[in-house]
């Protein structure tokens, strides 16, 4: 009995010291994620402007759907929902997203194979492939629209001395090409994490069941397909994830390179438009909301859909 | 006629050379066991058979047929490795089938040697099972049944039983023995650093210490006639005591080796004189640990029980027919008569 109570009274100090070292994060966590976020989706129901975000009135969903009645019969639904240039951006963003990681989780595989195998100097090319990602986005953003310049840059120049351009090409401006410019930038900036996140899934690979595959006399293009490929897909599924959530909130790159452009105008550039450039605190709230939901519901179905283990019981 | 010829084979990782002049013929259907201690080589050497490691010069042959450029999967071979090395998101049956895909056999062929193995090795019932379901005495099993699917001419095992416990190793071996009765045309070569598994497996064994062959021999040869002072203390549980000085010296060697099995133990009169230290009882045997004034400690081992306190003086009579006398360089010195 006594032993009990001894035991349960050891582990109840045990649950509270875990409490109190928990404490800290949970505050944190609290007042730079949850407070900021019930804020957000709070002036989003309401008629918040930036001069008068202390006077805010509830609105409804006014900022997302509203049906205003002309008086002759006829009428147009307002708000969010029913917005071309929101649902533009949403399109924006998902293309984006989707091109922009396929390609950086294709990039990344072949680049991990490579430093993963064993060369001369893999030590120097595995720091050397990071710098991209080591740059920030604002600095490599800006570098490339100079190597992107009309006039100046030095992607027009090469083209053209090699011949595969007649004239210099506007690459952020031109509405051809705007998220292409985009894509190449990001592609060119992320493919390093993709990389190493993929590198760091092949290592966890045991090199004695290549060597049964060797003895089973499996050619290289099989073992990547039926062994390695099969065996990495739970790190790769992961760093896909991590690279989409960062992907449908991109707004640094097209900051730089092309603000106000229909072409590329991404959820969280049109959600900074409304909130602080058209005075519409409330809109822009509305689209952040949205913003959130819409990334979650993609994240969710993803991990879903591919029936992801995030408590890593695969092997 | 040889199955596995290894004619003057050396390996060299970079500029350290692992293996020297490797001379052996092994004859088919035998079961022959590499045993050394660690770093010894035995692990390259049965990695070169299996074709994992280049041979640096030297032939490897398989029956007859020279090997040193033929690949691992055309040699005719199958291996177990230490960690079994199954393919973890397979189940057991495709563990099993993958290789005889790749070699193009038919579904029905598949189908039924993937069968006869499983049965053989009692693991009918795990066949959809993935590895990781599996405990570690099941996943060797079928790292012994994919490898008895490829009907090789040549079965390697890398240290087979070095991640079971001590009650599954026994049993293992004991299939093993089984195993290699029942293909009787399967030359077996088994690397192993326990000399019990190469002592109760082997039809040869072949002794290696830092890169070469030190003895081969049948289990009992290198029991009875060790050809170095190394064999004889690596062959043999408990060890051999090994004397050196006065003992030696007066039978001209520079050590003076008797087993403890090989040493009479009496409380009244012998040839040596000594104190007890230790005594360790395991039931079936005790090991008395003695120090012999003007010898040293030597291990001596009594069949059932013996109780002796520590402290208490006993006497030791060596049997003269089985003393093993090395000189400095651990030869064998041609044996006088008398103790």
């Amino acid at each position: 009995m006594a032993g009990k109570t001894a035991q349960s009274r050891l582990s109840r100090n045990r649950t509270r010291s875990a409490w109190l070292f928990l404490a800290p994060m949970l505050v944190t966590l609290f007042v730079v994620a949850a407070w900021p976020l019930g804020r957000t989706v709070w002036f989003s129901f309401t008629d918040a402007s930036l001069d008068l975000i202390s006077q805010a009135r509830w609105v409804g969903i006014r900022n997302y759907l509203e049906w205003v009645d002309w008086g002759d019969g006829t009428g147009q639904y307002y708000g969010l929902l029913a917005d071309p240039r929101w649902w533009r951006s949403v399109w924006n963003t998902v293309r984006f997203a989707v091109v922009s990681v396929s390609f950086e989780t294709l990039f990344g595989l072949v680049i991990a194979l490579v430093l993963n195998q064993s060369f001369r100097g893999r030590g120097l090319v595995r720091a050397a492939v990071l710098i991209p990602w080591a740059i920030p986005t604002i600095v490599s953003a800006k570098m490339w629209a100079w190597m992107m310049h009309d006039q100046f840059g030095i992607l027009n120049d090469m083209f053209m001395r090699l011949g595969l351009i007649s004239e210099p090409v506007a690459w952020t401006a031109s509405p051809d090409t705007a998220m292409i410019a985009i894509l190449i930038v990001d592609i060119w900036k992320t493919t390093p994490f993709m990389a190493l996140l993929i590198l760091a899934g092949l290592q966890m690979v045991p090199q004695d069941i290549y060597e049964a595959a060797k003895l089973d006399g499996v050619p290289p293009t099989r073992v990547f397909r039926k062994i390695t490929l099969p065996l990495i897909m739970p790190a790769v599924l992961v760093a896909v994830v991590f690279r989409a959530l960062d992907a449908l909130r991109v707004f640094d790159i097209v900051y730089v390179l092309t603000p106000n452009t229909d072409a590329t105008r991404t959820m969280s550039v049109y959600a900074r438009e409304n909130l602080f450039d058209f005075d519409q605190f409330a809109y822009g709230s509305a689209a952040s909301t949205l913003l959130f939901l819409v990334i979650a519901l993609i994240t969710i179905s993803f991990i879903l859909a591919t029936r992801m283990d995030l408590e890593g019981n695969t092997t | 006629m040889a199955t596995v010829e290894l004619i003057n084979v050396s390996k060299s990782f970079g500029s350290v050379e692992v293996l020297r002049d490797i001379n052996l013929s092994l004859e088919k259907g035998k079961f022959v066991v590499f045993v050394g201690p660690s770093g010894c080589g035995k692990s390259t050497l049965l990695r070169m058979i299996a074709g994992l490691e280049d041979i640096t010069s030297g032939e490897l042959r398989i029956d007859g047929q020279p090997m040193n450029e033929v690949l691992p999967a055309k040699r005719g071979i199958a291996m177990v490795f230490q960690s079994y090395a199954l393919y973890p998101h397979m189940t057991v049956f495709e563990n099993m089938s993958f290789g005889l895909e790749q070699a193009k056999l038919s579904k029905p062929e598949i189908e039924a040697r993937v069968q006869d193995a499983a049965k053989m090795l009692q693991i009918e019932g795990l066949l959809d099972r993935k590895p990781k379901q599996l405990s570690g005495g099941q996943r060797q099993r079928v790292a012994i049944g994919r490898a008895i699917t490829r009907d090789p001419r040549v079965f390697l095992f890398d240290e087979p039983l070095s991640n079971l416990d001590a009650a599954l190793r026994v049993d293992t071996r004991l299939e093993i023995a089984a195993l290699s009765e029942r293909l009787p045309d399967t030359t077996m070569i088994y690397v192993t650093h326990d000399q019990v598994e190469a002592m109760t497996l082997a039809d040869r064994i072949v002794v290696l210490n830092g890169g070469i062959v030190e003895q081969v021999g049948s289990p009992m040869d290198l029991y009875e006639s060790p050809a170095s002072e190394f064999v004889a203390g690596f062959i043999g549980s408990p060890r051999m005591n090994f004397l050196k000085g006065g003992v030696a010296e007066a039978h001209g060697a520079a050590t003076y080796g008797i087993r403890p099995e090989h040493i009479a133990l009496s409380d009244e009169r012998g040839d040596w004189s000594g104190r007890v230290v230790l005594t360790e009882r395991l039931g079936s045997d005790t090991f008395v640990h003695v120090e012999v004034k003007g010898v040293g400690p030597v291990n001596v081992r009594v069949e059932g029980r013996a109780d002796f306190a520590s402290g208490e003086t006993v006497y030791l009579s060596p049997d003269p027919a089985s003393v093993h006398l090395f000189d400095p360089q651990g030869r064998p010195v041609v044996r006088s008569v008398t103790p």
